[in-house]
């Protein structure tokens, strides 16, 4: 049984990754996860991986497509600013259909912003901020364990659907301590591995096969649309498959918060507070911002009578709950930007003005 | 005494570009004005083939590899 | 009757579609020649770049993928780690490698990444239509700058040789001319060291080909020759800049 350590949220992330295989990082300096590259400076050469301090956020995302593409498991990490310079290969990504966890430890925004905690890259996230017609499968722990966890189950989802998968962490996430467990290890293909378990790879074709050309440029259309309309129905699949969510208290609630990140640890000692003067509140918690989980609101009962949407941001994922209530109740938002945080205390009020209004 | 060169062209990807008509030390290549290949260009052609010494300067020059060069053992 | 030229087979039967005289077509011969002569066209895997040549995959027999414009020493920097004894090379024209490039190639060069870069310079953006390179000459017309390049509105003209031969780990640095059979040929030799290098692991390989876009220069293809000796090679000296002991003896 692996032993509980202590460790800072960027440390874990990145231990996790190495644990789960990842033998490649490539990366940049930036608040709040700049302990990430230091991690893996030390620590990849140790397991054999290989790190590269890239010339900027834009080196190194490109870095990760040149091994992805090789058949690596790469681990890309920064926060908002860097992850907004690296949109145009996150999209390239996937036009090429390759595997990348990229973790965005998010701060306040927009431009350079702050280097306090923020979630006000939920649109960056789930929208995109590349060009074209794409999605990332994005997962948004609100623990460190939580992050060793979906961190190793990213690995295999990229792989499995051969896209880009993003862990939206806050900056919170990154600078606290938690006990934490780390998961089995999973060791990663050797060179001689890559080919047949993952054929579309770049490795030489040897003469055993046809060369591999990756492109993402297609200079006749029709094809495209046909390239487009061939790979989308794995988005489908994962609208279908890869919702995951967290809920409490829905049973008789007035009101219903929904949070995700360290966020939803406010939620969960302000709902506390608010029992106390009587107040049923439930929380559904999104585990994964695209696909955004709608099917938790079916949930939702007669008792209801508000939706709150608790984030540090103007009200980027309200959009996405005010879709999955499909108008059944009134959708507010409590928010902080810039890098503020939120506390029980403010959350409790701002949700007593806003029931008091109905 | 100068070798016999023999070259052999894939006439139908030639786009008269020329650059191997420069390059040719003996001067026996030129575009034949007549013809016209399927890409719609004036493909080369040997005006003098018996002048040929096989250097190969024609093959080094041409951007889409349509002349193969060969000598008389 | 011996064989003096046969096309080699790393490239692959699809027709070329550069445009009548462009010499990536014999860049693209030089490269494919030297890893066939290696044995390496099974193991190689190369880096095409946004230009002309991103298409480049339809022609070379080998693993390849396309790089977002500039970033192809990133990409072939992360190829490299996974795969650290397969031949890697980019090959950029002269926007992608000495504009949006710049800051790429400069630090792959000075990590003395182990690969080898094929830098195509024809003094003029092709695939988009005949603008402003970084590489442009003083006085040149192109379509972002029809009067004629001038220092006050662009600045001088980026050598990129220079620049990275100033780079320690950058320890193979070569400007060849595509303009002759005879300079071809020399090349081709310098394409030959560079793969050597790689394998010898001793650092980062530059080689810069002048090269002609006969299209966008507004000249047939053997004036564009004359346009290249009288013009490119006085500003971009064709010379070996930096090359190791190990390899000087390769031809």
């Amino acid at each position: 049984m692996a032993e509980k350590k202590l460790m800072k949220g960027n440390e874990a992330f990145a231990a996790a990754a190495i644990n789960a295989g990842c033998r490649y990082y490539f990366g940049y300096p930036i608040t709040p996860q700049s302990e990430i590259p230091e991690y893996m400076s030390r620590e990849l050469k140790k397991v054999g991986g290989s790190f590269i301090q890239a010339e900027s956020e834009l080196g190194a995302i490109n870095m990760a497509y040149g091994a992805a593409a090789a058949g690596g498991r790469v681990l890309i990490t920064s926060s908002s600013p860097g992850i907004a310079l690296m949109q145009e290969s996150i999209g390239l990504l996937c036009s090429v259909q390759l595997p990348v966890v990229i973790m965005n430890v998010m701060r306040g925004g927009p431009g350079i912003g702050s280097i306090q905690p923020a979630q006000a890259d939920y649109n960056q996230v789930t929208r995109g901020g590349s060009n074209g017609d794409y999605h990332t499968i994005v997962y948004a722990p609100n623990s460190i364990q939580e992050a060793i966890n979906m961190i190793g189950k990213a690995y295999d989802i990229a792989d499995e659907y051969r896209n880009p998968v993003i862990i939206a962490a806050d900056g919170m996430l990154g600078q606290m301590m938690e006990p934490v467990v780390m998961p089995e290890p999973k060791a990663p293909l050797t060179e001689e591995e890559i080919p047949a378990v993952k054929p579309y790879c770049l490795t030489g074709h040897k003469f055993k096969r046809d060369r591999h050309a990756i492109n993402s440029v297609w200079l006749k259309q029709e094809l495209l649309e046909d390239y487009i309309n061939a790979f989308w129905p794995k988005y489908e699949k994962a609208e279908r498959e890869l919702p995951e969510w967290e809920s409490r208290n829905l049973d008789g609630a007035e009101v219903v918060f929904v949070s995700y990140g360290s966020t939803s640890r406010v939620v969960l000692e302000a709902m506390e507070l608010l029992a106390q003067e009587g107040i049923k509140a439930g929380l559904i918690r999104p585990k994964t911002l695209w696909p955004f989980p709608a099917k938790a609101f079916d949930e939702i009962g007669a008792s209801t009578r508000n939706v709150i949407s608790v984030e540090l941001s103007k009200g980027q994922m309200m959009m996405d709950v005010k879709l999955a209530v499909e108008g059944k109740w009134p959708v507010s938002l409590i928010s902080r930007v810039g890098g503020m945080l939120l506390d029980p205390y403010e959350v409790v009020d701002r949700t007593k003005k806003i029931m008091e209004v109905k | 005494m100068a070798k016999k060169g023999k070259l052999v062209f894939r006439a139908d990807r030639c786009k008269g570009c020329e650059l191997c008509v420069t390059a040719c030390p003996m001067h026996i290549l030129k575009l034949d004005e007549v013809a016209v290949n399927r890409k719609g260009y004036h493909p080369i052609s040997v005006i003098d083939a018996d002048k040929c010494i096989g250097c190969a300067s024609c093959a080094m020059m041409c951007p889409d590899g349509i002349i193969n060069v060969y000598v008389e053992e | 009757m011996k064989p003096v030229f046969e096309y080699t087979k790393g490239m692959r039967e699809t027709e070329l579609h550069y445009c009548p005289g462009c010499t990536h077509g014999i860049a693209h011969r030089l490269i494919m020649e030297v890893l066939e002569e290696r044995g390496d066209i099974g193991n190689a895997i190369g880096v095409s770049p946004v230009g002309c040549s991103i298409v480049a995959h339809q022609y070379m027999n080998v693993d390849m993928l396309e790089s977002p414009h500039g970033r192809a020493p990133a990409v072939a920097s992360g190829i490299k780690r996974v795969h650290p004894n397969s031949p890697v090379f980019t090959y950029q024209g002269d926007g992608d490698l000495a504009s949006i490039g710049t800051n790429e190639i400069i630090h792959a060069a000075e990590r003395g990444e182990k690969f080898c870069t094929f830098f195509i310079n024809n003094a003029i953006y092709g695939m988009t239509g005949g603008q402003m390179a970084p590489t442009t000459l003083i006085g040149q017309k192109t379509t972002t700058c029809v009067d004629g390049r001038t220092v006050e509105q662009a600045g001088m003209p980026m050598k990129m040789c220079e620049i990275i031969s100033n780079m320690d780990r950058a320890v193979y640095v070569e400007r060849v001319s595509l303009d002759s059979p005879a300079n071809v040929r020399k090349a081709k030799s310098a394409v030959r060291r560079a793969f050597k290098v790689q394998e010898l692991k001793l650092g980062f390989a530059f080689v810069e080909f002048l090269s002609i876009c006969p299209t966008n220069w507004g000249l047939t293809a053997p004036k564009s020759l004359e346009w290249l000796r009288e013009n490119m090679m006085p500003y971009y000296p064709v010379q070996q800049f930096k090359c190791p002991e190990e390899v000087k003896e390769v031809k």
